[in-house]
């Protein structure tokens, strides 16, 4: 009986092992093809192993200036979307309002906006209003700020809904003011679910094509640039930045796993 | 005087008791003027008019919250927190829709003109459906093949990270989220040289001798992987894989082992006790996890460029086309508006059954 239960029971757990296989493929040829030495300017045959690219990571190059460009427009879009985010974020857990379940279904509208509409609908109000605005970095910011927004507002309102906000009342009633109660009580609470939604959110970002591509005007960040000399060119260089995107989010992660295993076993 | 208790108080003044409406009459009228301006439906001396009305929108709410003591301030705190926010998605969500659509009945003068000039020409509608009709099916095709993929790969694997994997739980999820933070683009140009004439997967299937019954299927096409329709549906496939496990682990997560256990022993058996409470427990999290890669997967563009060549092009392909290049921005419009209105009514029947909390 029991090695009858056993076959099928193996058999989804390789099945579940294969499909994480297939899920980090790409990944490792990302990584082995940062060592490769390509014959000519696109990176995507196999010819020898090399360090020479990763020693050369930043040099001067319009990939890097991309990927700070890249970075720039992440750090201020994903500050912004991060602030207005949580407060709706907070609004919606915290409050019981008349509204509240039709400006809930507002926002979860652009999760389920494919992003082409979003990018040409956009575009088409930035040329609307050339005189006022033109298309580059502002507006790419405020594409990436549209999309963000809501995302913040989902997952910081997902870990914030079991808080118990009687604790507010708690600090209250002990002689803390609003204020006081908000920086030493709700804030700290808060906080973890706010970090998470920034860092993804980031990641949002900084990965984002086909918003960034209708609404760039001709910013280039990095996917835009990589994109746009892909028939040219495609230099192990790319490999080596995106393995480094790579190496520093697998840290953050594995750093947040182990944290949230030492204080699961803790208490 | 303690500040206010978490039910509100009996007896509450007149403002107080209003407050919510005004908080809301405020966010609702800020929102229209940014939609009117925006759009350009006002304009020049009536525009000024609008931004001052709701700058007096923005005032009264904070008058009203000043002199309107405790309780008015509580109630009016949400919409408060609430505005920036919604307003930004009133002006750069909404507004934009609206100016789509604009655009989408509008007219270019000539070939090559910029500018399109608005005059309820629903042609662009028929144009964009008798030229680009077989892209639209591709791309609503191809998507929909993808997310039952997605299922078939991403249930099993949530199913042993939420029952199998113990104190691994964590770190296999994590592992899932990885793909996430590399660029989506990168990932595809991966594909491309994997899937590619001298790639190692052609390779594998050559040492197999696996090329001859999958080209009888019809998954190689002549020798090739790369340039059909597989590959696209396999790029899509595997971009949005982990916006299904994540959902449906979500929901997995939540089952209770010992109402499974007890399954078991009604069941005795422990196939019946998957299918009738483990299935029904979980389908909330492969519905949001339908929408979560169905929706982007039938607006993407970037596998069908990659690793679909010239054949396989996908409406978002069309789109990105038609807006950028061609600079033909009604009917590029026009088909954006159709793809969303088809997806936004396919997520309105959905959440119908479903409610959006589990969406995210």
């Amino acid at each position: 009986m029991r090695r009858l239960v056993d076959a099928p029971r193996w058999a989804l757990n390789l099945f579940a092992a294969a499909a994480l296989v297939y899920l980090f493929m790409p990944l490792g040829w990302i990584v082995w093809f940062s060592f490769n030495e390509p014959v000519g300017d696109v990176n995507l045959v196999w010819q020898e192993f090399t360090l020479d690219n990763w020693r050369g990571a930043f040099r001067a190059s319009a990939y890097r200036d991309a990927f700070v460009e890249s970075i720039r427009v992440a750090a201020l879009s994903t500050a912004i979307a991060t602030l207005l985010g949580s407060m709706i974020a907070i609004a919606l857990a915290r409050y019981r309002f008349r509204g509240a379940a039709g400006l809930n279904l507002l926002l979860v509208l652009p999760l389920t906006a494919p992003e082409i509409v979003m990018g040409s609908s956009l575009a088409t109000l930035f040329l609307d209003n050339a005189e006022i605005i033109k298309r580059g970095f502002v507006t790419v910011v405020i594409a990436h700020v549209m999309f963000q927004i809501s995302f913040v507002a989902m997952t910081v309102r997902a870990r914030v809904r079991g808080f118990d906000w009687t604790l507010e009342q708690a600090a209250q009633d002990l002689g803390a003011t609003p204020m006081r109660t908000f920086w030493r009580v709700t804030f700290p609470l808060v906080l973890p679910g706010i970090m998470a939604a920034a860092l993804l959110s980031f990641a949002l970002s900084i990965d984002d094509y086909i918003i960034t591509l209708f609404n760039r005007g001709s910013l280039q960040t990095f996917p835009i640039y990589i994109d746009g000399a892909f028939r040219r060119e495609f230099p192990p260089q790319v490999n080596v930045l995106a393995s480094l995107i790579l190496l520093a989010s697998i840290s953050l992660m594995l750093i947040g796993v182990l944290r949230a295993t030492g204080k699961a076993s803790r208490s | 005087m303690p500040a206010a208790t978490v039910a509100p108080p009996p007896q509450a003044s007149g403002l107080s008791q209003r407050a919510d409406l005004v908080g809301l009459g405020a966010l609702g009228v800020a929102a229209a003027v940014l939609v009117l301006v925006g759009t350009g439906a006002v304009s020049g001396a009536a525009a000024v008019v609008a931004l001052s009305i709701l700058l007096a929108a923005v005032v009264g709410l904070v008058v009203v919250a000043v002199a309107g003591g405790a309780e008015a301030r509580r109630r009016l705190a949400p919409y408060g927190l609430l505005k920036p926010g919604m307003l930004w998605l009133a002006l750069f969500f909404f507004t934009p829709l609206v100016t789509l659509l604009k655009q989408s009945l509008s007219t270019l003068p000539s070939r090559f003109a910029v500018e399109a000039e608005f005059d309820w020409n629903f042609g662009n509608y028929s144009t964009a459906f008798s030229s680009f009709g077989a892209q639209f099916q591709r791309g609503f095709g191809y998507a929909a093949v993808a997310t039952v993929l997605c299922i078939a790969i991403g249930y099993p694997l949530a199913y042993v990270i939420a029952f199998r994997a113990g104190r691994w739980r964590n770190l296999l999820l994590g592992l899932v989220v990885v793909p996430f933070f590399t660029s989506f683009l990168i990932r595809t140009i991966a594909w491309r040289s994997l899937l590619g004439d001298s790639g190692p997967v052609l390779a594998w299937l050559e040492r197999l001798h696996l090329t001859g019954p999958l080209e009888a299927i019809g998954l190689l096409d002549n020798g090739r992987i790369l340039n059909t329709q597989w590959s696209v549906i396999g790029g899509l496939t595997y971009n949005f894989v982990p916006f299904m496990v994540l959902p449906i682990y979500v929901s997995l997560e939540k089952v209770n082992v010992a109402l499974v256990d007890a399954a078991k022993d009604l069941y005795s058996g422990s196939v019946r006790a998957f299918r009738k409470v483990v299935v029904p427990l979980s389908l909330p999290g492969v519905f949001a996890g339908t929408l979560l890669t169905f929706i982007p997967a039938a607006g993407d563009f970037i596998n069908a460029r990659y690793l679909g060549g010239p054949n396989n092009t996908m409406i978002g392909n069309s789109i990105q086309d038609q807006f950028l290049v061609q600079n033909n921005l009604p009917v590029a419009a026009a088909m954006s508006f159709v793809l969303m209105a088809i997806i936004t009514a396919a997520v309105v029947v959905y959440t119908k059954y479903l409610g959006t909390e589990d969406l995210t």
